[in-house]
């Protein structure tokens, strides 16, 4: 497969990712969307590297994928910190800031 | 060559299958179990272009230890995740058209660069060409990301601390 079939399909999963993102209520959720988008990112990282012959594009994801763990965690702790203080996680309640 | 256009489209077709299960299922919890099909997947397209090392990655960290993390939330908070409770928002169609806003210029930009067929082969052992690079010319990257990571995990189980 050429360069451009694996980037259209890391389009296709970011464009999903950004639905998610939008559409859902639960902020679990919205953290799943913002995986996807960092996974399509991933797949773009690694083909570069490879149809290029540069290794700097593979150190990259790997940078990119310790990233998103520690994203996960303190996100997910965030939920959990909130859902302690409000008992909620929707995301449209959780509107403290809101004037 | 017919061997990879063939695992090509299979693990696309469960890429993309997956990744819509994910953002369209009704029970978050069924979302992070396709969530999971989803990152396994993405490493399967990663065992596609030679990123043995990556791949593995990939299943160890995120079908492993994300998914694991993301059930353990929701077992949490698991009050708010019942089957009927609806789990889209009103923005279902600015969703929808935001995305394929995305897509669409994504792919027209795609399509007007240059294409590459082949992939450039790199000599000798990846996995040992990635760890050399990373702990030669990244070395500052890679410590602070090690210290990045020592504070988000700090910082995570200091907000989820059990209550006083």
């Amino acid at each position: 497969m050429s360069l451009h079939a694996y980037l259209i399909l890391a389009a296709i999963v970011f464009a999903i990712g950004v639905f998610g993102v939008i559409t859902r209520r639960n902020t679990i959720g919205i953290l799943l969307g913002i995986e996807l988008m960092l996974n399509a990112v991933n797949i773009n990282l690694v083909a570069f590297s490879r149809f290029n012959g540069n290794a700097a594009g593979m150190v990259l994801t790997v940078f990119a994928i310790v990233i998103t763990v520690a994203e996960v965690a303190l996100g997910l702790a965030l939920v959990i910190l909130l859902f302690r203080t409000r008992r909620t996680a929707i995301a449209d309640q959780i509107d403290w800031l809101k004037g | 060559m017919t061997l990879e256009v063939a695992g090509f489209w299979a693990f696309a077709i469960v890429l993309v299958g997956s990744a819509l299960a994910v953002v369209l299922s009704k029970n978050l919890f069924h979302s992070v179990l396709w969530l999971a099909l989803a990152l396994t997947g993405t490493a399967g397209i990663f065992l596609l272009l030679n990123a043995e090392f990556l791949a593995a990655v990939q299943i160890l960290l995120y079908a492993g230890g994300v998914v694991t993390v993301v059930v353990f939330a929701i077992v949490v908070t698991e009050r708010l995740v019942g089957a009927t409770l609806s789990q889209t928002n009103r923005h279902v169609v600015r969703g929808g058209v935001a995305a394929a806003v995305v897509l669409t210029l994504v792919i027209s930009w795609i399509r007007r660069a240059p294409d590459l067929v082949k992939p450039v082969l790199m000599d000798g052992d990846l996995t040992r060409t990635i760890g050399v690079t990373v702990l030669t010319q990244y070395t500052l990257a890679f410590e602070l990301l090690a210290v990045l990571l020592l504070v988000s995990l700090v910082g995570a189980s200091y907000f989820a601390r059990p209550e006083e």
